[in-house]
């Protein structure tokens, strides 16, 4: 094949039906689930009479309302009863039906875009599904990866298959050297701020250049999670020497001559030469500012520079209006400049920002000194194996030290829903991936910045530019 | 699955883009394990204030909204997770349709999925959509799926694409999971050959 693209060949390796209206099937490799969007998709199978048919594909981890303080005692033990319950469902779902679970007591228990990675469950050129929109994640690894419903979770359990139509292809080239502040996050809230929330609708985002082949496993994480942000159904990224470094010897990764055989196809999924794509931008990474978003869109993004939109300057009746409520929701006054905005909270986690380099970045800002007074700020690693490696390089204690919480894994305050939330008006700069109304808790406010950024405003209790600290 | 033919509801407006899935129903209604019964929390931050009592302005809080059917909302409508709860939520608050310039891709899915028509229309077109849906008063449109029309309270119709498979699978009630395993030869095929390599 020529002129194809990476997501080209990756859906045309998994087409096991094409009707001529455009409506394919597309097999499904590696199926991940956690306890919210998957109880009624059992219960949907239980009430047709319906069997997973191919258990070894799915991996099942509690994430989105697992506790991340006091767990000594186990599932039995968390104090929110729905919560427990839904857990508890998980689990006995997946005994019933033969399904690999990672429990809360285990090490590797994490959020599951943090997990599937470490396992070895994700590689390149496999096709994904989770129910739950940042599995865009796993395109880091040059996989097809993307979000479903609850629906499709059930229609994934009962045929290893998925009814799709095709995406048109969309290449993000990252150019330039990105200096060291500017990292991973801050091009994925460039790219957002430039095309807008909608503007990947239909596409598939591939990110290219050399700014992209210089990020880490990490970063290109960081960066394909965020593509649905961008309204994109998956981001990719060719797989690279790094990427095979970082499986090699992973539990489920392949062994031996399997490993070689898996290698030398991996090195087949790159984008022709001559690939046609539906649209491209190019962003230049050696220019951009640090960034923060002021509103409660991941497109409302300002440079730590900059000063908050002035709501009287838009033209467009609904972008103003948009804008007006925004800025009255998050309680900022046009034109404030973004670095007197003061904080309440901080929050570094979420399968954007919650991994070993994230901690690192952080630790390296704050270490030796104080969280701000007025400040509460928190860390809430990515998986029990994340938590571990922090630990053993000493980074808890840094973090302990200069006055931040140390929690267990799970996503925790990036969605608020168990006990991790926002009070109504408190304002947090956040690593997560959403600043919508409400996503951090009724009535919150969320910035969305970088690990380092995050980590600044902690110390200094308000934004501040990192360039300068 | 309900099947969907023609019929006629009452049409609510809500004049903002980018509704996202948080909006529609927010998370600590997430906790559920079951489908039905989230009609109560749809919108409910925009609802309710925390205290439980209705915002009298809200929409669908006034008289003439209450028994809503269709919604007509901005540009990028269901942005944010792919929670299905947001289309159970409308569902069970009696919504079967909605009509925005633009829809997220994930949420449209869900639409289908669960009886829900979701119409992306012309800016131009939403906009006269959206006034009659502010007369209030029980003001309904009816909606033909089979001719792929709306017809406005004035008599107009307004065209609208579907896509033929999920257009006959709205009509007819099927279930996706049975028309795939209709094709389980193929799949099984396809497995068995998938199965060999290495990596898979
Ligand atoms: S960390 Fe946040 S964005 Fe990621 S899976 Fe959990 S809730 Fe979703």
């Amino acid at each position: 094949m020529s002129h194809t693209t990476l997501y080209d060949k990756i859906w045309q390796a998994h087409l096991v039906d094409e009707q001529d209206d455009g409506n394919c099937l597309l097999y499904i490799d590696r199926h991940l689930i956690h306890e919210v969007t998957s109880p009624q998709a059992f219960e949907g199978l239980r009430m047709s009479g319906r069997q997973v048919r191919v258990p070894s594909k799915t991996l099942a981890v509690a994430d989105h309302n697992i506790p991340t303080t006091n767990r000594a005692g186990g599932v039995e033990a968390i104090e929110d009863e729905q919560s427990r319950i839904q857990i508890e469902t998980l689990e006995k779902n997946c005994a019933e039906f033969g399904i690999d679970h990672i429990g809360m007591m285990d090490l590797r228990q994490g959020i599951v875009h943090v997990t599937g990675p470490e396992e070895g469950f994700t590689m390149p050129g496999l096709t994904i599904v989770c129910g739950d929109s940042h599995t865009s994640t796993h395109g880091a690894f040059g996989a097809l990866a993307h979000g479903i419903g609850t629906s499709e979770v059930e229609h994934v359990l009962a045929t290893q298959t998925l009814a799709q139509r095709k995406a048109k292809n969309f290449r993000v080239n990252v150019v330039g050297d990105a200096p060291d502040y500017i990292t991973a996050k801050d091009i994925a809230l460039a790219v957002i701020g430039e095309i807008g929330t909608a503007g990947g609708t239909g596409y598939v985002l591939e990110y290219a250049g050399p700014a992209i082949e210089a990020l880490t496993m990490e970063g290109r994480m960081t960066l394909c999670n965020m593509s649905i942000e961008a309204g994109a159904r998956a981001g990719l990224i060719a797989p690279d020497e790094k990427t095979f470094e970082y499986l090699k010897d992973r539990p489920r990764a392949p062994k031996g001559a399997d490993w070689d055989a898996a290698v030398a196809y991996w090195q087949t999924l790159r984008s022709d030469p001559d690939a046609v794509f539906d649209r491209e931008i190019t962003i230049d990474a050696a220019n951009l500012p640090p960034l923060v978003t002021w509103g409660t869109s991941p497109q409302d993004v300002i440079s730590i520079n900059g000063r908050v939109p002035d709501p009287a300057t838009i033209d467009n009746e609904a972008r103003r209006k948009a804008t007006e409520r925004a800025l009255a929701y998050m309680g900022l006054e046009a034109n404030m400049p973004v670095q007197s905005i003061e904080i309440d909270r901080v929050f570094i986690g979420s399968c954007t920002n919650s991994r070993i380099e994230d901690l690192r970045a952080a630790a390296k800002v704050i270490e030796g000194k104080k969280v701000a007074d007025r400040v509460n700020a928190m860390v809430v690693p990515g998986s029990g194996l994340v938590k571990k490696q922090a630990e053993e390089e000493g980074l808890d204690k840094v973090f302990l030290d200069a006055g931040f919480e140390w929690r267990d894994p799970g996503c925790s305050m990036c969605l608020a829903m168990n006990a991790d939330k926002l009070s109504p008006q408190e304002r947090c700069a956040s690593t997560s991936n959403r600043n919508f109304e409400g996503r951090q808790g009724r009535e919150g406010r969320t910035h969305l910045v970088s690990p380092a950024m995050a980590a600044a405003a902690a110390i200094r209790g308000h934004f501040v530019d990192i360039r300068d600290f | 699955m309900e099947k969907f033919t023609t019929f006629e509801g009452i049409v609510a407006p809500l004049d903002m883009i980018n509704v996202d899935t948080d909006m529609i129903v927010p998370k600590q209604f997430l906790k559920t394990i079951k489908r039905s019964g989230l009609g109560a929390n749809v919108f409910d931050e925009m609802r309710f204030r925390p205290d439980g009592s209705e915002i009298e302005d809200f929409v669908l809080n006034q008289a003439d909204y209450r028994q809503s059917q269709i919604l007509v909302a901005g540009d990028n409508f269901g942005c944010g997770s792919s929670r299905e709860h947001a289309p159970w939520a409308l569902l069970d608050f009696g919504f079967r349709c909605v009509i925005a310039p633009s829809f997220a891709d994930i949420f449209f899915n869900n639409c289908f999925k669960n009886g829900i028509l979701p119409i992306a229309l012309p800016q131009a077109e939403v906009d006269k959509l959206m006034s009659d849906a502010k007369q209030g008063n029980g003001t309904v449109l009816s909606i033909n799926l089979e001719a792929q029309t709306i017809t406005r309270p004035n008599g107009e119709t307004i065209a609208f694409d579907v896509d033929p498979f999920r257009k006959n699978c709205l009509i007819e009630g099927l279930d996706d999971i049975g028309l795939t395993l209709k094709k389980s030869e193929k799949i099984d095929a396809f497995e068995a050959e998938r199965n060999q390599l290495a990596w898979c």
